[in-house]
């Protein structure tokens, strides 16, 4: 009786065809949400879950204490070694990962062979399929005893072998964004360029790159969101302790400072891995606002 | 479109009731959580009592020894695996231990290291890095390289209790899993590490420590002075389920105990 009540009113038991339109919008509304749901719920959970130890902590004390002895009779939660080595080893992989990813994009774009350009584009799409385990596989069985050798110092494990394997990492992101935005550019524009009598790289660099501007430096801010949140493969080759950073000595990332000590942390120790998850979080979102600006002023070219 | 929703219904009630009748089914769990380094130990166990009872399903969730202790404390499992003694304020807050086997720690070097015996207090010094080549103890010319794993972990907390350098130790690294340990110094000449006995150490050495081999029957009989006991954490005043009292039985009595020598650990009963 109150079905049928309620269908009357909506008039829906005159015109059957407006409930299944209604109905149908109500699902795809809820799949929607499904999505939008989820990053209400992390957000929440993680500032929930993470602001209790940085106040019992200290705020300046946790993100600028230098020292982290999380199981410590006395324990000491400072998690500056970690910001400082999610900025140095994203900073050095997109130091050495963006220039040669930027001059690969060129070449494919613009100077490669057809033939050659195909080939190439099937590597770094293997190259982007490969799971970060077999990255820090590889680095862990050749890398890091390479660096030992190479430089003769006593350990391989360091914020060296990290930023090698992070730049092999964000190679292929930043090839194929930049691809894309040379790609882009209007044929006119570099044919007007050469018939002003440029040669072929001229044109290419003073031309067809500053019109891909934006989108090259898309492909570096995405190379710098994949190098942050990375955690299994440089877990695997930059040896996990808590220093602060430089180039040979053994590091944790942000990331690996979580995942490491997760499964057998308990009480302080395991609030304050939510704490570095919240600063990760934050850090991301950084880095995403600055994506969406340079999207919207991509729009606007 | 009414048929496909039809279809879409009988579907959904047909799921439910396949799921509900698979849960009715009478089949007892026993849940057990906890410590990775007892995994080989609880599923030889767990398997073995299945074969043995087939309407009981004995679970396990790897998670870590702290992390099996709270969830024994917090009922989300029956029995919580512990690769250390509980501790005091574990054991106030409603928690009984039952020691169920003892493992060995062994200490491991490079093959290639010559060094093949040294004492509690030689391993103190290699690891807090009081000794920082292993020509100061009369072995090759090479920087020590301690490895170890993470803050948290049943072995470390073990080892580091054991020999005395809780807090002290200055790691080259810190890694997740024993495997990790013995892979990376099997690759460095200068490396030390520690790992479970029961774990696979073909590709490293394992010293003698105090001219004492780590083997099951020196870990047993107390000669060898590295080891930490296995313990079933369980909720002192809540009675087990009748499925996880008779699993608990079973694992310490002495039809289990070649089950648990065979998994590399020592049997207590």
């Amino acid at each position: 009786m109150g079905i049928s009540g309620f269908l009357a009113t909506k008039g829906y038991a005159s015109n059957p065809r407006r409930l299944m339109e209604d109905l149908i919008h109500l699902v795809f509304l809820i799949l929607g949400l499904v999505a939008v749901g989820s990053v209400l719920v992390i957000t929440i959970y993680l500032i929930i879950s993470g602001l209790p130890a940085i106040v019992e902590i200290g705020p300046i004390e946790f993100l600028f204490g230098t020292r982290w002895a999380s199981t410590a009779k006395e324990p000491e939660f400072g998690i500056l070694p970690f910001i400082l080595t999610s900025i140095y080893g994203t900073g050095g992989a997109i130091l050495i990962g963006v220039p040669i990813g930027f001059f690969c994009a060129v070449y494919l774009a613009r100077i490669a062979p057809k033939k050659l350009r195909e080939v190439m584009e099937l590597c770094i799409g293997v190259l982007a399929g490969i799971p970060s385990v077999v990255y820090g596989l590889v680095g862990m069985t050749i890398l890091v005893p390479g660096i030992r050798m190479l430089f003769n110092v006593p350990d391989g494990a360091s914020l060296m072998a990290a930023i090698i394997v992070l730049t092999v990492m964000i190679l292929p992101s930043v090839i194929n964004v930049s691809l894309s935005a040379l790609d882009a550019v209007p044929r006119e524009y570099e044919e007007a360029s050469l018939a002003l009598g440029a040669t072929d790289i001229e044109t290419y660099f003073r031309v067809t790159v500053p019109a891909a501007k934006s989108g090259i430096f898309t492909a570096i801010v995405l190379g710098i969101g994949r190098a942050i949140g990375e955690a299994m493969a440089i877990m695997m080759v930059a040896g996990n302790v808590a220093n602060m950073p430089s180039l040979f000595t053994s590091v944790r990332f942000l990331t690996t400072a979580i995942a490491s000590e997760m499964s057998y942390s308990s009480g302080l120790q395991r609030e304050a891995l939510f704490s570095i998850a919240l600063v990760l979080f934050l850090f991301i979102m950084i880095i995403n606002a600055i994506l969406n600006m340079l999207k919207k002023g991509n729009q606007k070219i | 479109m009414k048929k496909a929703f039809a279809v879409l219904l009988v579907a959904l009630i047909a799921m439910a009731s396949v799921m509900a009748s698979g849960a009715g089914e009478g089949t007892a769990t026993v849940s057990t959580d906890g410590s990775t380094s007892m995994e080989k130990v609880i599923l030889s166990l767990a398997e073995q009592y299945m074969a043995d009872n087939p309407d009981v399903n004995v679970t396990y969730n790897p998670t870590g020894s702290g992390t099996g202790i709270t969830a024994a404390l917090e009922g989300r499992c029956d029995i919580g695996l512990s690769s250390r003694a509980l501790k005091d304020s574990e054991k106030e807050s409603g928690l009984t231990e039952t020691v169920l086997a003892y493992d060995g720690i062994a200490i491991i070097v490079n093959a290639g290291n010559t060094v093949a015996d040294l004492s509690i207090d030689q391993i103190a010094g290699l690891f807090s890095g009081a000794i920082s080549n292993w020509s100061e103890i009369g072995g090759p010319d090479a920087p020590v390289v301690p490895i170890g794993r993470e803050a948290g972990s049943g072995t470390r907390s073990g080892f580091e209790e054991i020999v005395g350098v809780e807090d002290a130790c200055k790691y080259s690294q810190e890694l997740t899993s024993t495997g990790a340990v013995i892979t990376a110094v099997s690759q460095n000449p200068g490396a030390i590490g520690y790992a479970s006995l029961a774990s696979n150490l073909d590709s490293v050495k394992a010293v003698t420590v105090n001219g004492v081999t780590a083997t099951e029957d020196t870990v047993k009989s107390g000669e060898y002075a590295i080891q930490r006991p296995f313990v079933f954490a369980t909720l002192t005043d809540t009675p087990l389920s009748d499925a996880a009292q008779k699993f608990f039985d079973y694992c310490l009595s002495a039809e289990a105990a070649p089950i648990i020598t065979a998994a590399g650990a020592v049997a207590t009963h």
